[in-house]
């Protein structure tokens, strides 16, 4: 079986149990409004001074909700003790990382496009530039946190106070790829500047570090 | 013996530097034009980030080559330079809001320079505390991982930091280097930047030599509990010469 | 100056701690020896 084809197997799998546990789906949303609502009370702005913060706000509100989802999705495999059937299976670990970032990246952006009507509602968000540049930012983004954050996850399941440990080794390393974030969204939504630069930064984040994930994922799975 | 001879000779070596560094500093740098004495805070401010940087360099190269040859010297040799580099870093981000705040009147001011240094700071902390709470032999190689990605990022924070910097315009702390530095001030950074860099090398030697025996001591202790047999038997393989053990256990 | 001073002194306080925290630890490693050694 080809990488792609395992890759693809395993990814349907993850949809598919994903679907018919729905509580955890369903929790991870409240939670996700839980976040929207509140940093709506703390922040209470002008239509022109929301457009200047939005940007931060949302994404770190995305950040809150791709934590919670990266530690439920492997949470799940290690309560059926499926990374160890994983090592010893002859499936290649890539397809393995393929399956759970890209099934990752699907669920965080599932609650992405559920908040983000939420802030818009309660930010009366317009903005200024070209909305199709924000789906742009939006994807780049959240493969930027998802992949090392599917990465990140792995190492952290093999450590004491494994929930804390994610967010703790990923938010560092994503730090210059959330600046790029936040700021090309601000630069969007208020049409002040060109989000070239910080697409492109974003572009490069990814690509570099979708490559050592692919590289290392061998490695880190079978440390032992 | 001739280790401790060899050692003390280094702690006089670098002492030496340093206090002549000192000097060089204090006394023979001429006082800054705009800024005035406070400005000379730069003389262990820069050399700091120099050695932290390379520190963390360092750290890199070890965590590589301890994947690809799982020695327990790169390992140790990875712990080192990345708890030195935390420390040298520390130094750095400590100095440079004391510097700021008489010239300036603020503490910080997301200054490009300091703004990566606290990244980079971040960056390694996660990587000593990922090294702290990792259970088993697994840890290693996870932390070398870790690692990895910390350095391949650090370019990238580099970049974007200084963009940001262009978009929002703030004063910069560690003015230019080389923007206009008398003579006798780069002689007062060299000489800093030795001795420190001289300093780090006795601190990361200690280091290293604590972990290895650290490892050491517990293997003896995993060995002891397994019983006197085992612990025989553990002896023979080596006393015959036998090849390692495949695995991830540190030599 | 005072900011001068503070900041050398805060550099050889940072490096004095790191220097404590370094001979702590091997102290604890001499006692532990010491214990196998007595096994």
């Amino acid at each position: 079986m080809t990488v792609m084809a395992v890759a693809r197997r395993t990814l349907a799998k993850d949809l598919r149990l994903e679907w018919r546990a729905k509580d955890a789906v369903n929790s991870m949303l409240f939670f996700a409004l839980l976040v929207v609502v509140i940093f709506s009370f703390s922040f209470d702005p002008t239509a022109e001074e929301s457009r200047r913060i939005a940007g931060g706000l949302v994404w770190v509100a995305f950040l809150f909700a791709a934590v919670v989802a990266l530690n439920q999705t492997w949470a799940r495999e290690l309560r059926n003790q499926v990374l160890d059937a994983y090592r010893v299976s002859p499936a290649p670990a890539v397809s393995l990382f393929l399956a759970k970032a890209v099934g990752n990246f699907i669920l965080v952006s599932v609650l992405e496009a559920l908040m983000t009507p939420l802030f818009i509602v309660f930010y009366n968000l317009r903005s200024v530039g070209p909305v199709y540049q924000l789906l742009v930012i939006a994807v780049l983004g959240t493969w930027a946190l998802v992949v090392n954050g599917t990465f990140f996850a792995a190492i952290s399941i093999r450590t004491r106070s494994r929930e804390i440990m994610l967010p703790l080794i990923l938010f560092p390393i994503s730090i210059p790829a959330l600046l790029a974030m936040v700021d090309a969204t601000t630069s969007v939504l208020t049409g002040e500047a060109s989000p070239r630069f910080w697409m492109q930064l974003l572009a490069v984040y990814d690509l570099v570090f979708t490559t050592v994930c692919l590289a290392l994922f061998d490695t880190v799975i079978n440390a032992e | 013996m001739k280790r401790t001879f060899t050692f003390t000779f280094f702690v006089l070596v670098t002492l030496g530097l340093l206090a002549y560094a000192l000097y060089q500093g204090l006394v023979v740098a001429p006082t800054e034009a705009t800024m005035g004495d406070v400005q000379r805070i730069f003389y262990y401010h820069l050399p700091h980030a120099w050695v932290a940087f390379l520190l963390f360099f360092t750290n890199f190269l070890a965590s590589i080559w301890y994947l690809v040859r799982r020695t327990g010297r790169a390992d140790a040799l990875a712990l080192a330079s990345a708890e030195v580099g935390v420390v040298f870093c520390t130094v750095v981000l400590v100095t440079g809001p004391l510097w700021a705040r008489p010239v300036w009147g603020i503490w910080w001011t997301w200054d490009a320079r300091l703004t990566s240094t606290l990244v980079l700071w971040l960056i390694y902390v996660s990587y000593l505390v990922l090294r702290r709470f990792a259970t088993g032999a697994q840890t290693q190689v996870l932390a070398a991982a870790l690692a990895i990605f910390g350095f391949v990022d650090v370019p990238i924070v580099y970049l974007s930091i200084r963009y940001f910097r262009t978009q929002h315009p703030q004063p910069v702390i560690a003015g230019g280097e080389g923007s206009g530095l008398d003579p006798r001030m780069w002689s007062a950074v060299l000489w800093n930047l030795a001795g420190f860099l001289s300093f780090a090398l006795l601190l990361i030697w200690l280091r290293y030599r604590l972990a290895l025996a650290e490892n050491a001591v517990e293997e003896a202790h995993a060995d002891r509990a397994l019983g006197p047999e085992a612990e025989t038997r553990a002896a023979k393989p080596e006393a015959r010469g036998a090849a390692p053990e495949v695995g991830n256990k540190p030599r | 100056m005072k900011f001068l001073y503070l900041a050398y002194i805060a550099t050889w306080t940072i490096h004095l701690l790191y220097i404590l925290y370094l001979t702590g630890r091997y102290r604890r490693l001499r006692e532990e020896r010491k214990e196998l050694e007595k096994q």
